[in-house]
C-alpha cells in the first residue's frame, strides 16, 4: 500500500483492474470436476447456476447495497419464459435464453422505479412482496404455468444443434459452466467501469451522491435490471437442463437462500457469490446425506458462525488471512 | 449575464412550531465570498439545505443564475453548478481519493451510466481529477484510501470533490471544523485561491477567519436575516455584537482591529 501511494494515478487504476493469479487459478478449478467428480457433474451444474443467480445478487446487494428478498422473481420469470417457449414447441436453448433474459430484464426494469425509491426495511419488504405477489399469481394462472403441479412437457434441444442433455450431466455444467464465465466476464467489466464506480459510491454513501450531482436513482434503476437479466438468464439455465419448472423457482426459499449464499461467500467482491453457491450446495449435498430432515440445522449454524466471525464472508476471511501471511492476492 | 449567482426569495421552512427560516431573502453577486455567521441553531446549516433542495422550503424561491431552481432535485441543482460541501465528512470511506474524485468528475461529464467500457478508458476523467487533486495539494494521498487520509487532508477531499463537479456556486458547510487552528488558515488559503468565476458562501464559527477571507457577511439569527453587510460594518454594529455578547467578543475584536 504504502509503495503504491506516489504511483501514477493511471497506473493504480489499471493495477486494480488486472487479473490476479488467485482468479485464473479459480476458473481452472471449474474445470476440475470433469476429471476428478464426474458422478457430481449434475449437482456441478446446479451449483453454476446457482453461483450466477448469487452473482447477480451481488451486484445489486454488495455493490449498489439493495437488499432484496424477493430475488427469486426475476430467476423465476427467466425459467418460465424459457420452460413455456420449450413446453410450447421452441427448445432451441440460446434464443431461450435470450428470451428469458429479455423477459426478467422488462419485469427487473418496471419493478425498480419502486426498487429506487426505497432503502432499508422497506426495500427488504417491498422485495418480499414483489416475489409472493409473483408466486401466487403463477400458482393462480395454472392453465399457463402448471400451477402447483409444475410445468410440463419441456423438452431442451441440442446445444448448437449438436450437444443434447445426458444423464451424466456432461453437457449441462459444460453449457453452465461456459455462461457463467461469459456473464462473469461481463459483470467483471461493469464494475470496472464508470458505473461500477458510482455504485461503490452509492454502497459508500448514498445520500452523499446527490451532493456531487449523480443521479442516484437512474443508477440504481439500471444495476437492478441488469441484475434482473442475468437472475432470468441463471433461471432458464435452470429450466433448459433440468426440463422442470416448478412454483419453487420464483418461491421466498430460494431468494432466501440466495441471499445466505452470498453473504457466506462475501459481498462486494463478484467472487463472493460463486463461493457462496459453491459451499451453501456442497453442503446442502453432504449435510442431506447425513441427515436428510435436518440439513438446514447445519446451515443456520454455518451462517451464524461466518456472520459472527467473518463480517466480511468467507472471501473477506481468506483475503485477511492471504494479508496477514503477507500474500498479494 | 445576471446580475446575481444566486439568490433566495423570501424563504421560509418550519418544523412543526420551531421556525427555522423566516422571510430570508440573500443575494449573492458573481464571484463575491461571503461569510454566513451566526449563533449554534441560528439556521445555517438548514439554509443550506434549503438552498441545495435538501430540504423543501415552505414558501419562497430559489433562483441560479436566472433559472428558478426551487423545483429541481438536489442533483439537478449540483449539475446547474450549485454545490455544497458538509460540515461533517461525508466522504466515500473505501475509495481513494483519485477514485472519489473521479466518480464526480464521471457524473459531471454524463458518462457514469457507462457499464461497458472500463474506467481506465476514461484517461482525460482521470487527469481532470488529478489535477484537482494537485491544485489542493492532495496529489501524493490521491492512491490512499479516504478512510486512512489524515483527517485535514479529508476536508481537502470534500472541497476536490465539489470543485470535480465544476460549481458556479460553492456553499461551504464549516470547510475547517475540527481542523487545527493553523490547518485551518492552508485550508481557506486553499478557498481563497479558487477561482473568482465561483461565488462563495461559507459557514464559519471563528471571526478571525471570517473577517479576513469573507468580503462581505450575512448574519442569521432564530432563521431570520439580522443584518449584511462588509466584515468592518458586521463588527461595528450593536445588534449583532449584543446577540454574540459575551462568547465571541474577542473575535468581534479582532476583526475590528483587521
Amino acid at each position: 500500500m504504502t509503495t503504491q501511494a506516489i504511483a501514477d494515478p493511471h497506473e493504480f487504476l489499471k493495477a486494480q483492474i488486472r487479473w490476479r493469479c488467485s482468479e485464473i487459478a479459480f476458473w481452472l478449478a471449474t474445470l476440475l470436476p470433469f476429471v476428478l467428480a464426474p458422478n457430481y457433474l449434475v449437482l456441478a451444474s446446479q451449483i453454476a447456476i446457482t453461483a450466477l443467480f448469487a452473482m447477480s445478487l451481488d451486484l445489486i446487494l454488495g455493490y449498489a447495497g439493495i437488499v432484496s428478498l424477493g430475488h427469486a422473481a426475476y430467476f423465476g420469470v427467466g425459467s418460465y419464459t424459457a420452460g413455456l417457449m420449450s413446453a410450447h414447441g421452441w427448445g432451441e436453448p440460446l434464443t431461450g435464453l435470450m428470451a428469458a433474459a429479455a423477459a426478467a430484464g422488462l419485469f427487473g426494469y418496471l419493478t425498480s422505479f419502486i426498487i429506487a425509491r426505497f432503502r432499508h426495511l422497506a426495500l427488504i419488504m417491498i422485495t418480499l412482496g414483489i416475489g409472493l405477489v409473483l408466486v401466487e399469481a403463477a400458482n393462480s394462472a395454472s392453465w399457463l404455468t402448471g400451477g402447483f403441479d409444475g410445468l410440463q412437457g419441456i423438452h431442451t434441444w441440442p446445444i448448437l444443434g449438436k450437444f443434447g442433455l445426458d444423464l451424466y450431466g456432461y453437457t449441462a455444467y459444460s453449457y453452465s459452466l461456459t455462461v457463467l464465465f461469459a456473464i462473469f466476464l461481463i459483470a467483471r467489466r461493469l464494475i470496472h467501469s464508470p458505473f461500477g464506480l458510482a455504485l461503490r459510491g452509492i454502497r459508500e454513501n448514498g445520500p452523499r451522491m446527490p451532493a456531487i450531482g449523480a443521479p442516484t436513482r437512474e443508477h440504481i434503476r439500471t444495476v437492478y435490471t441488469i441484475a434482473a437479466v442475468i437472475a432470468g438468464v441463471a433461471g432458464a439455465m435452470l429450466a433448459q437442463t433440468t426440463e422442470t419448472v416448478s412454483l419453487e423457482s420464483l418461491g421466498f426459499q430460494r431468494s432466501a437462500d440466495v441471499l445466505v449464499m452470498l453473504i457466506l461467500g462475501g459481498t462486494g467482491r463478484l467472487y463472493g457469490g460463486l463461493i457462496g453457491a459453491i459451499v451453501y450446495m456442497v453442503a446442502r449435498d453432504q449435510f442431506s446425506g447425513l441427515n436428510p430432515q435436518y440439513w438446514y440445522f447445519w446451515i443456520g449454524l454455518l451462517l451464524i458462525a461466518v456472520v459472527m466471525l467473518l463480517p466480511n464472508g468467507i472471501l473477506g476471511g481468506l483475503s485477511l488471512l492471504a494479508a496477514r501471511l503477507g500474500i498479494k492476492s | 449575464m445576471s446580475e446575481t449567482a444566486l439568490s433566495a426569495r423570501g424563504l421560509n421552512k418550519h418544523f412543526g412550531s420551531l421556525v427555522v427560516a423566516s422571510d430570508v431573502e440573500i443575494n449573492l453577486p458573481p464571484g463575491v465570498r461571503y461569510a454566513l455567521i451566526g449563533p449554534n441553531g441560528a439556521g445555517k446549516t438548514t439554509l443550506i439545505n434549503l438552498i441545495t433542495g435538501m430540504l423543501r422550503p415552505d414558501s419562497g424561491n430559489i433562483v441560479l443564475g436566472n433559472d428558478d431552481i426551487t423545483a429541481l432535485p438536489p442533483d439537478e441543482r449540483v449539475r446547474l453548478g450549485l454545490v455544497r460541501t458538509f460540515q461533517i465528512n461525508s466522504l466515500f470511506p473505501h475509495l481513494t481519493a483519485l477514485e472519489s474524485v473521479t466518480l464526480a468528475v464521471c457524473e459531471r461529464r454524463r458518462v457514469a451510466e457507462t457499464w461497458w467500457r472500463r474506467l481506465t478508458a476514461y484517461s482525460d476523467e482521470i487527469d481532470e481529477a488529478h489535477q484537482i487533486l494537485s491544485a489542493l495539494a492532495l496529489a501524493t494521498a490521491g492512491n490512499r484510501v479516504t478512510r486512512e487520509l489524515p483527517y485535514g487532508q479529508q476536508r481537502l477531499l470534500e472541497i476536490a470533490l465539489a470543485l470535480a463537479t465544476r460549481p458556479k456556486v460553492l456553499l461551504l458547510d464549516e470547510p475547517a471544523a475540527g481542523v487545527p487552528r493553523d490547518e485551518s488558515k492552508e485550508l481557506f488559503a486553499a478557498i481563497a485561491g479558487l477561482s473568482r468565476d465561483i461565488t462563495v458562501l461559507f459557514i464559519e464559527h471563528d471571526m478571525d477567519l471570517v473577517f479576513r477571507f469573507a468580503s462581505r457577511v450575512i448574519v442569521l439569527v432564530g432563521g431570520r436575516v439580522l443584518v449584511e453587510g462588509t466584515p468592518a460594518e458586521i463588527a461595528a454594529d450593536p445588534r449583532v455584537r449584543a446577540v454574540y455578547l459575551g462568547k465571541t467578543r474577542q473575535g468581534l475584536a479582532q476583526g475590528r482591529a483587521l
